[in-house]
């Protein structure tokens, strides 16, 4: 696999951490997690701070019964979550969105087609298959995207994305993606649109890892 | 692995825990962990019932999922925060989060001992880094970690001008910072 060279911001990989990111944003982060060894460093050195910060905090007395009731419920047996794993081209936090299964493409014309993972208020998540020489459908000009390479590559004014890469739009960027010549290019594209993106990590924690 | 004595009592803990299904360790970080884990989601801005559902929760996962810690790759602590996280927002939203897919050893580094000493040695010092840190900055970076909180809310909840709180967030990573850059 080439190496990859668009990356998530740091901002996103803390909001990722602690939560804060909506969930249709959760799931590009968490797939280019699955191709890219320097993002999960910075994941690491995030979870590190997070963690560091839970042993140095103060700490609330816990109610009298709730040792025993753990304690207790150590043998109680319990189904465990299915686990889903990446599978041919795609990762496994898209995997676990389609529950195993192929995607459901529908048609957007010009042999372009869609697949809608997850949508909710504060953001939705879809597959996109483009042919060779297609241009990338916008999925929204007036919020923030991510659009995450799966297989083959597209280009615009601002490079060239290939597997793993992740493209991060706002309505500054000014573009005309294109599937280039090869596979099909399909991505996973996240969007806020028409809701405005709120649950950002602070900016200023931006620099703190990437020193 | 060998019980090193400079091993934290938490990474010692859950390697029993992970290896031996020791119940007694299991136990011991109970009493340590919950009583934290407890103030930490507190301070999300949870309601002391729901902590305590979560601090339940949080603890019988760690007892259950101890097979997958592994201290080459995350502190203890880090490896029960993002638990933690991960748990609160599944509880919350009744939803699973999207994990990523585990990419294996880095064939460029072979795993060893020394790492996770290393790895201990780094936890230790961002723990003191934090310690220097001012209670009003601290108070910041820990809703940071605990998500939900933008810098209006953070700022509305505390009733300090936008302004204040953005200085008191720069201040308090400059200084970790600072620790940090030392550590590379
Ligand atoms: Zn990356």
């Amino acid at each position: 696999m080439p190496a990859i060279t668009h990356h998530i911001p740091d901002e996103m990989i803390a909001a990722y951490v602690s939560g804060s990111l909506p969930h249709a944003f959760s799931m590009v982060v968490a797939s280019h997690l699955s191709y890219c060894r320097d993002c999960q460093a910075a994941l690491g050195a995030h979870q590190a701070a997070g963690g560091a910060l839970l042993e140095t905090g103060d700490a609330v007395a816990v109610e009298a019964g709730l040792k025993s009731r753990v304690l207790a419920a150590l043998d109680s047996h319990v189904v465990p979550e299915p686990v889903f794993e990446a599978k041919g081209i795609y990762p496994g936090p898209v995997i676990q969105r389609l529950k195993g299964r192929p995607p459901r493409w529908k048609s957007l014309g010009m042999g372009v087609k869609q697949d809608i993972l997850f949508e909710d208020s504060e953001g939705s998540a879809r597959l996109l298959f483009i042919p060779a020489g297609q241009a990338v459908p916008d999925h929204s000009h007036n919020g923030l995207e991510l659009t995450l390479v799966l297989q083959g590559s597209f280009s615009d004014e601002t490079g060239q994305f290939g597997v793993g890469d992740v493209e991060i739009g706002d309505e500054n960027l000014e573009h005309t993606p294109v599937a280039d010549a090869g596979d099909p290019c399909i991505c996973l594209a996240a969007t806020d649109a028409p809701l405005r993106f709120r649950a950002f990590m602070p900016r200023l924690l931006q620099p703190l890892f990437r020193i | 692995m060998p019980k090193d004595q400079s091993l934290s009592q938490l990474t010692l803990w859950l390697l029993a825990v992970r290896d031996q299904r020791d119940r007694g360790a299991f136990a011991d970080m109970f009493d340590y962990l919950a009583p934290r884990l407890k103030g930490f989601i507190i301070r999300s801005g949870s309601s002391p019932a729901l902590a305590e559902e979560i601090v339940q929760d949080v603890m019988l996962t760690v007892w259950r999922k101890a097979a997958l810690f592994d201290p080459h790759k995350a502190q203890a602590s880090a490896w029960i925060y993002q638990i933690a996280r991960n748990r609160h927002i599944d509880i919350v939203r009744k939803e699973s989060r999207p994990v990523p897919d585990e990419l294996g050893e880095d064939p460029a580094t072979e795993p060893d001992a020394s790492q996770i000493l290393a790895l201990e040695q780094e936890t230790v010092r961002l723990k003191h880094a934090i310690a220097q840190l001012h209670p009003d900055q601290k108070e910041m970076i820990v809703k940071a970690y605990m998500g939900h909180l933008t810098h209006q809310e953070i700022s509305s909840q505390t009733g300090l001008p936008l302004g204040t709180v953005k200085s008191r967030i720069r201040l308090g990573l400059g200084r970790l910072r600072k620790e940090l850059k030392g550590l590379r």
